[in-house]
C-alpha cells in the first residue's frame, strides 16, 4: 500500500514537473519591458508605411533563396474565420497584385483547424510547386513541426501574426505583441479613473498567446495602481454574451471601466451602458470602425489599441524580398503597433467602411481600396 | 411507494396541485431578487429583465407546440442564428431592407418547420434526431453564408424590436418595444394553442396518436403545423434577440434547450398531451430570474448550466409525481 502511495505521488511529481516545463509563460517581466519600449521607441524604415518599418538593424540574408520569376507563393492560413483575418487577407490578396513576379499566388485554408494546417503543409510541400511559403499558424506548439518539416524541404519560409516555437524561418512578421496591446489599453484606463475604480475586464477565450499576454500585462498593471478587478469574464467574441455580462455586472454595482482584450465585441458592451441608463465609462475596444464611430458619436473616454491588419502585406514583401535574395529584417521582423488615441479619432474614421472594417489596415494607399475591403468611395 | 399505497389524497390537497407551481416559483424568484437588489422595483431594472427575457418566453411558447405535439425541436437555436447571420448579410447596412427581411426570415423558418415535420411525419425519423439533424445543417448554413464571420450589420430599423425603448410612458418611463412583442405573440400562441381546434388536435396527437387518428384527427398535418408554429416562433425570437444584442456568430446556440427547460418547468408533459403556453411563458421568466438571482449572488456563468441542467430533471420528476398523485 505504501508503495502505492508513493508510486502515485511519484507520478504525480512527474506529471506536475512535465505541466510545468511545457506550460507557456504568458506573464513574462521581461518581454513585458522589452514590448514596453518598443511601443514608444524607434522604427527603421519609411514612417508613412508603417507595414514596411522594423526595430532593430538585426537582418537575415536571403542570397541562398535568390530564384529568378515568376514565383508560386504558397500560403498556409489558420483561417479566415473573424473579421480581423477578412480584412488582413484582403490586404494580402491586394498586396500580391503590387508584385508582377509572383506567377501565382496559391492560398489553403485551415478553417481553423491544427490538424487541417498540418494536412495542408505536407500537401504543398508534396505538391513541389511552392517557391516560398508563408504560414499563419493556428496555434504555436502544434503547428511548430510543420514549420519545421517546411524549413528542412529547403523552402524560405515566413511566419506571421501567431508565432512557432522555431527560429528555422527567414523571418517571424509580427507588430510589437500582446503585452504591447495590453499596456496601451491599461494605461488610458489607469490615466482616466482613480485608485479603486472598478475594472472589468472582457476576454475572448483563454489559452492563445497573443491574448493570454495582452491580459497579463493589463492585470499586472491595474493591480500596480490600485484598481479594483472586478471581474475577468470570457465572452467568446459574442455581442450577445458580452452585453450580458455587461448587464450582470452593472446590476451589481457601478463599473468605472471596461477593459477588453479585443475589440470585436466593444460595441456590444458600450451598449450595454446605453441601454441600461448610465453614463458609458471608459471602454477600451480596436479599430474596428463600428466601436471607432460610436466612440465618436457617444464621447466616452475611447482607446482603440490595434493589432494592425498591414502584417498581412508584410508577410508577403517579406517572401518576395526573400526571394529576390535580398536581406530583410529577421530573426523576427517587429511592426509597430500604433494605438488610436482621441487626437487622431478624426482619421481613422470612414462611414463609407463597412463596420467590421479595421482602420489600421494600411490599405488605403491601394489600387482596389476600397471596393475590395467592402467599402465605397 | 408504501405512503402511496396507504394514503388516499384529500379532495383539499388536489385543489392545491392543480395550481401550477410554476406561478409560484416565479413570484418567489422576484422577491428573492427585489430583496437582493432593490433597484430592480425601479422601472429601468424590471423593464431590462423583460427585455431580456422576452426572446426565450416567446421561444418556449412556439416550442411549446411540438412538446405538446409529442415531440422535440432541437433546431430552434440554430433557426435563431441563422435568423440573425441571414439578416445580416442580406441587410448590407440598408435600414430600408428590414422591411422585407423580415417577411422572408419568416418565410425561411415556415420552410424549416415544414421539412421538419415532413421528415417527422412521413420518413418516421424520430423528432429529437429529425431536428437534430436540422440543427447542424442550419449551423452549417449558417457559417457558409457568413463564411465564418459575420461580416454585416443590423440597421437600427431591425434592431428596433429587440432594443427600442418608448420613452416617456407614464408611471414607468420607459416601455422597450420588445415587451409589446412578447405580449402580442404570446396572445396569438395562447390563442392557437388554447382557444382554436388545432390546439385541441395538438393535445390529443400529443396524448395518444392512435387514439386520435380514429377520431379523425388528420394527425400529419397537425403535426407539421406544429414544427411551422415551432420555428416561425424561434425567427421571432432570432429578431429580437438579434436587435438587443447585434450580430454574433453562435446567438442562439443553447437556446433550444433553454426553451424546453421553460416549458418543462411550466409543467409540460415531455413527449407530449399536456401543457400550456402561458405556464411554459411564466417557466421561461422563471429560468431568466434564476439567471439573474444567481448572477446577483455573484455565481458565474458556467454555475447557470449545472443550474439549468438540474432544473431540467427537477422539473421533470416533478411533473411525474404530480401526475401520480392527482391519478392524470
Amino acid at each position: 500500500m505504501k508503495k502505492l502511495v508513493m508510486a502515485v505521488a511519484g507520478m504525480a511529481v512527474l506529471f506536475a514537473g512535465a505541466a510545468q516545463a511545457q506550460a507557456p509563460n504568458f506573464d513574462d517581466p521581461a518581454e513585458f519591458a522589452k514590448q514596453k519600449a518598443q511601443l514608444t521607441g524607434a522604427f527603421n524604415g519609411p514612417a508613412d508605411s508603417p507595414w514596411l518599418q522594423y526595430a532593430g538593424d538585426a537582418m537575415a540574408d536571403t542570397a541562398k533563396f535568390k530564384k529568378d520569376g515568376p514565383w508560386t507563393i504558397c500560403f498556409s492560413n489558420a483561417g479566415v474565420n473573424n473579421p480581423w483575418r477578412v480584412v488582413g487577407y484582403t490586404d494580402m490578396t491586394e498586396e500580391v497584385k503590387n508584385h508582377p513576379e509572383i506567377g501565382t499566388f496559391t492560398h489553403v485554408d485551415a478553417e481553423g483547424s491544427d490538424d487541417k494546417q498540418i494536412a495542408d503543409i505536407d500537401d504543398l510541400l508534396a505538391g513541389g510547386t511552392c517557391s516560398a511559403l508563408i504560414v499563419s499558424p493556428n496555434s504555436t506548439a502544434a503547428l511548430t513541426p510543420a514549420v519545421e518539416k517546411a524549413c528542412a524541404s529547403g523552402l524560405p519560409v515566413i511566419v506571421f501574426d501567431r508565432g512557432v516555437t522555431t527560429d528555422c524561418p527567414v523571418t517571424f512578421v509580427h507588430p510589437v505583441g500582446g503585452y504591447g496591446f495590453g499596456i496601451q489599453a491599461g494605461e488610458h484606463v489607469i490615466a482616466n479613473t482613480s485608485a479603486g475604480a472598478n475594472v472589468l475586464m472582457l476576454r475572448i477565450l483563454p489559452g492563445v498567446d497573443v491574448l493570454e499576454t495582452r491580459a497579463s500585462g493589463a492585470r499586472n498593471m491595474f493591480k500596480e495602481a490600485g484598481l479594483n478587478i472586478l471581474g475577468e469574464e470570457f465572452t467568446d467574441g459574442d455581442n450577445a454574451k458580452t452585453k450580458s455580462i455587461v448587464e450582470d455586472y452593472l446590476q451589481r454595482g457601478t463599473i468605472d471601466a471596461v477593459w477588453m482584450d479585443a475589440g470585436a465585441t466593444a460595441v456590444a458592451a458600450v451598449e450595454a451602458f446605453e441601454d441600461a441608463g448610465v453614463p458609458v465609462p471608459v471602454v477600451t475596444g480596436e479599430d474596428q470602425q463600428d466601436y471607432l464611430q460610436k466612440w465618436k458619436a457617444l464621447g466616452f473616454k475611447g482607446i482603440a489599441p490595434t493589432y494592425p491588419t498591414y502584417q498581412w502585406r508584410t508577410a508577403i514583401i517579406a517572401a518576395v524580398n526573400t526571394l529576390k535574395g535580398e536581406a530583410v529584417p529577421g530573426p523576427e521582423w517587429v511592426l509597430p503597433q500604433p494605438a488610436i488615441t482621441q487626437d487622431v479619432l478624426d482619421q481613422y474614421i470612414n462611414e463609407k467602411m463597412p463596420p467590421l472594417h479595421y482602420a489600421m489596415c494600411g490599405c488605403e494607399g491601394m489600387p482596389g481600396y476600397p471596393e475590395a475591403w467592402g467599402g465605397t468611395k | 411507494m408504501t405512503e402511496q399505497t396507504l394514503s388516499t389524497p384529500g379532495s383539499a390537497r388536489r385543489r392545491l396541485l392543480q395550481i401550477n407551481p410554476v406561478y409560484v416559483l416565479l413570484v418567489a424568484l422576484l422577491v428573492a431578487i427585489v430583496l437582493l437588489n432593490p433597484a430592480f422595483m425601479e422601472p429601468q431594472g424590471y423593464m431590462n429583465y423583460l427585455k431580456r427575457a422576452a426572446a426565450l418566453a416567446i421561444l418556449s411558447g412556439g416550442a411549446l407546440y411540438v412538446i405538446v405535439a409529442g415531440g422535440f425541436d432541437l433546431s430552434v437555436g440554430a433557426m435563431m442564428t441563422l435568423t440573425v447571420i441571414g439578416s445580416s448579410m442580406l441587410a448590407s447596412n440598408d435600414p430600408n431592407s428590414t422591411y422585407w427581411i423580415i417577411p422572408l426570415m419568416l418565410g425561411i423558418g415556415a420552410l424549416v418547420g415544414l421539412i421538419n415535420g415532413l421528415v417527422v411525419s412521413y420518413l418516421r425519423v424520430p423528432s429529437l434526431i429529425a431536428t437534430l439533424g436540422m440543427m447542424i445543417t442550419l449551423t452549417g448554413v449558417a457559417f457558409v453564408w457568413s463564411g465564418g464571420a459575420p461580416r454585416g450589420y443590423l440597421p437600427d430599423t431591425f434592431r428596433f424590436f429587440g432594443r427600442f425603448n418608448i420613452t416617456g410612458v407614464p408611471l414607468v418611463n420607459i416601455f422597450p418595444v420588445a415587451i409589446i412583442c412578447l405580449v402580442v405573440f404570446g396572445l396569438i400562441l395562447w390563442w392557437g394553442m388554447h382557444r382554436t381546434n388545432l390546439g385541441r388536435m395538438i393535445h390529443a396527437i400529443g396524448d395518444n396518436q392512435r387514439a386520435a387518428r380514429l377520431a379523425g384527427v388528420p394527425v400529419e398535418r397537425v403535426r407539421i403545423t406544429a414544427f411551422i408554429v415551432s420555428s416561425m416562433s424561434a425567427v421571432v425570437a432570432g429578431v429580437i434577440l438579434g436587435g438587443r444584442a447585434g450580430v454574433s456568430v453562435d446567438i442562439g446556440s443553447g437556446y433550444e434547450l433553454q426553451a424546453i427547460t421553460a416549458a418543462v418547468l411550466g409543467g409540460a408533459q415531455l413527449l407530449g398531451g399536456r401543457g400550456s403556453v402561458p405556464a411554459a411563458m411564466a417557466g421561461a421568466l422563471a429560468l431568466e430570474a434564476i439567471f439573474t438571482l444567481l448572477n446577483l449572488l455573484g455565481l458565474p456563468q458556467p454555475v447557470r448550466q449545472v443550474v439549468q441542467g438540474l432544473i431540467l430533471i427537477g422539473a421533470v420528476a416533478l411533473a411525474m409525481y404530480r401526475r401520480k398523485r392527482t391519478g392524470r
